[in-house]
């Protein structure tokens, strides 16, 4: 009747994995989002920026007998887009956004601008005019210079979008994954049931730890062959790097994950903390578009944020093929960010109500 | 290790506005291979007892030792040799119920195979089966089964059989009883006073956070003083209304106890029926009063709680 012997199948960590994992491909609707929304993500993305058409600069010209040589001027570069409107239309049409520039001749050797100094768009629309409209009255550049426009893969927005969806996705992957299960198994008294055996509370969420770590491999394989076929999006850098700092980010998120879902007793408090949590994260930490628009006065702490070393860190390995140990400080961050939380969930863990 | 249980002075007040006094100083000693039950209506206090007692809930103040040992010092060595099914456990609904055991399994150094503790709740048909596809009777077997398969020396089940049919009740005091077979201790709590009076060796009747008695079932039935209840309506078809009329005369009939009347609605407990019922028929024909619905049975621990609270085990 009693048994000893425990094959490694049958040790408590490997069932507390298993039956994670079990529940989670149970659930058909959770892989479709889990696993299919991150690539979704790409392909809207994507497309929006793929061929992105140079952008237009819409200039008005305001109708007067010299309007038609400023317009002529104007098409000659293919990214202006020009039209002739009366005065009273032109101010109605800037002012709506509609233009970026009100051009108007008062006679043949004087233009005026109007415009709007707080658009980017309309500065660059002035220059852009301005230029044009002196070269086509013969101006000639003391200085010949030439232009060449970098299009190839690894310089392109959608390169530097997909590691950050990547990083992206191993943070809700982890938060949401993590905490709904643990605030699920809370509500259903499981928790409890499961301090009433002599099971390892470590080894409990260790397993939950896991488990993510797993469902992450496929998401991400998925998303980066995705981007490969569809978007060229390359590796530069070696793939056992990038699986290293995917099982590493997982890790730091499952982490997170456990301390934010420590002590919620509902659904609702655990999503605002999450949210909370990932808000900062979204905006700060170089998921769309690079941190280092932000301050320089804030840099130090975007630098500390969980998900940003994982960004950095994927997008040298990505695009620049940097080894992992020219790394080593995120990796460091993200070890400890990761071993914190977990420690720190432990300690204040709700078990039993 | 004398007790398998045993609590002193235990009280426990959740805190809240306002406090509530879920256990008032409750007093317990459980003998090893002992089934003990403890019997009370809603809100009494079971499950914040039995959840102290498995250490899942810390009291307010007393003490308490689980075969021999403290929750302070040796909670881990109590869980290796404790079986549990707690009041409202939702075990995890897609797993079947072998993957269920093996987790529950792998949590425990030894104890039953996995099969071994399916087949002995009679859920081998179901192996296969997501827990979400089980029947409410099933599912409560599957919890104790989960409770069964590390072979533990000392049972915990908190209302076992509450919601479920009597053959899914009986299936589980079969399994509860092959247990206690095995001189294994088992602490259950339950509404059901049958349930107690079957499966029990010892109960103890708790109203209130207070144990208010204790004893083998026979003895607190015997403490009603007789063991028979005799039930009966009169009925005033007759025209001898018995509005207002007085039963007084049924306690002078022989062996009567003690007896209880409501309206037309009698209850007259008593030691031998065989005395009672010729000498009833023969006052109720001379006084012209018809009798229906007569009935007799033994007392039930109901009857106890009756007499000691004035109130029924089940009503709300
Ligand atoms: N977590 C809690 N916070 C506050 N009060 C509680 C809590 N749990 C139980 N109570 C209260 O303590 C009292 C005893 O509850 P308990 O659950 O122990 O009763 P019970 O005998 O198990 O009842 P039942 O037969 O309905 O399961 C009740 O009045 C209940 O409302
Ligand atoms: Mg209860």
């Amino acid at each position: 009747m009693t048994s000893n012997s425990k094959p490694l199948r049958s040790t408590a960590l490997m069932q507390l994995t298993l039956a994670r994992l079990r529940e989670f491909y149970r659930q058909p609707e959770a892989v479709f989002w889990v696993y299919f929304f991150p690539i979704l993500m790409v392909v809207a993305l994507g497309i929006a920026f793929r061929n992105k058409p140079v952008e237009r600069i819409t200039v008005d010209v305001v109708s007067s007998e010299h309007a038609q040589t400023i317009l002529d001027a104007l098409q000659k570069d293919e990214r202006i887009v020009a039209a002739i409107y009366a005065a009273d239309e032109c101010q109605q049409r800037l002012r709506t956004g509609k233009s970026d520039l009100t051009v108007a001749a008062e006679d043949e050797k004087k233009v005026g601008f109007t415009l709007d100094p707080t658009r980017p768009g309309s500065v660059l629309a002035q220059d852009l005019s301005n230029r044009m409209i002196q070269e086509a009255a013969g101006r000639s550049d003391p200085v010949p210079t030439t232009t060449s426009e970098v299009t190839e893969p690894g310089g392109r927005y959608i390169d530097f979008l997909v590691p950050g969806l990547l990083g992206m996705g191993l943070m809700g992957g982890g938060l949401w994954g993590v905490g709904f299960a643990i605030v699920d198994m809370r509500i259903r008294k499981l928790l409890k049931r499961l301090v009433a055996t002599p099971m390892k509370k470590s080894q409990f969420l260790l397993g939950i730890m896991f488990s993510r770590l797993l469902f992450m491999v496929p998401e991400i394989i998925l998303l980066i062959a995705f981007s490969w076929y569809f978007f060229g999006v390359q590796i530069y850098g070696s793939w056992l790097s990038i699986g290293f700092l995917v099982l590493l980010g997982a890790a730091e998120f499952s982490g997170i994950g456990l301390l934010v879902a420590s002590r919620a007793k509902t659904m609702e408090s655990v999503s605002g903390l999450m949210n909370l949590v990932m808000l900062p994260m979204w905006t700060l930490s170089g998921i769309f578009f690079s941190y280092e628009r932000f301050p320089d006065i804030v840099q130090p702490v975007i630098k500390l944020l969980p998900l940003t070393p994982l960004n950095d860190s994927l997008r040298a390995v990505m695009l620049e093929g940097t080894s992992l140990i020219a790394l080593w400080p995120q990796l460091i961050l993200m070890f400890l960010w990761g071993a914190v939380t977990f420690a720190v969930a432990l300690l204040v863990f709700r078990w039993n109500d | 290790m004398q007790f398998a249980i045993r609590c002193q002075n235990l009280v426990k007040t959740y805190r809240g506005k306002p406090p509530v006094e879920a256990v008032k100083g409750l007093d317990l000693e459980v003998l090893p291979g002992e089934c003990f039950g403890v019997l009370g209506p809603n809100g009494a206090g079971k499950t914040t007892t039995i959840e102290i007692l498995e250490g899942l809930l810390a009291p307010t103040s007393g003490s308490v030792e689980v075969l021999g040992m403290s929750w302070d010092t040796q909670a881990d060595a109590i869980r290796q040799r404790m079986g549990v099914s707690l009041q409202e456990t939702q075990l995890s609904e897609r797993l079947t119920v072998r993957e269920t055991m093996q987790l529950f399994r792998s949590f425990y150094r030894s104890g039953m195979t996995v099969d071994e503790a399916i087949e002995l709740v009679a859920l081998s048909e179901k192996a296969n089966a997501w827990v979400k596809n089980l029947s409410g009777g099933q599912k409560q077997r599957l919890a104790v089964a989960t409770s069964v398969v590390g072979d533990p020396d000392i049972l915990f089940l908190d209302e076992p059989t509450t919601g479920l049919d009597p053959t899914s009740r009986r299936q589980l005091w079969d399994i509860i009883r092959s247990f206690r077979e095995r001189n294994k201790t088992i602490l259950l709590t339950t509404h059901y006073m049958e349930e107690a009076e079957r499966l029990c060796d010892r109960v103890a009747i708790v109203d209130s956070g207070r144990i208010i008695a204790i004893g083998t079932p026979r003895e607190l039935i015997s403490s009603l003083g007789a063991e028979h209840v005799i039930e009966f309506m009169t009925n005033s078809d007759l025209g001898s209304s018995d509005d207002g009329a007085s039963f007084d005369w049924l306690k002078s009939l022989p062996s009567v106890d003690r007896i209880e009347s409501d309206h037309s609605h009698h209850r007259i407990i008593a030691g031998e029926p065989h005395a009672v019922l010729p000498a009833l028929f023969a006052e109720l024909k001379q006084r012209d009063l018809r009798l229906a619905n007569l009935t007799t049975r033994h007392a039930s621990l109901e009857d106890v709680f009756v007499s000691l609270t004035g109130r029924h085990l089940n009503e709300n």
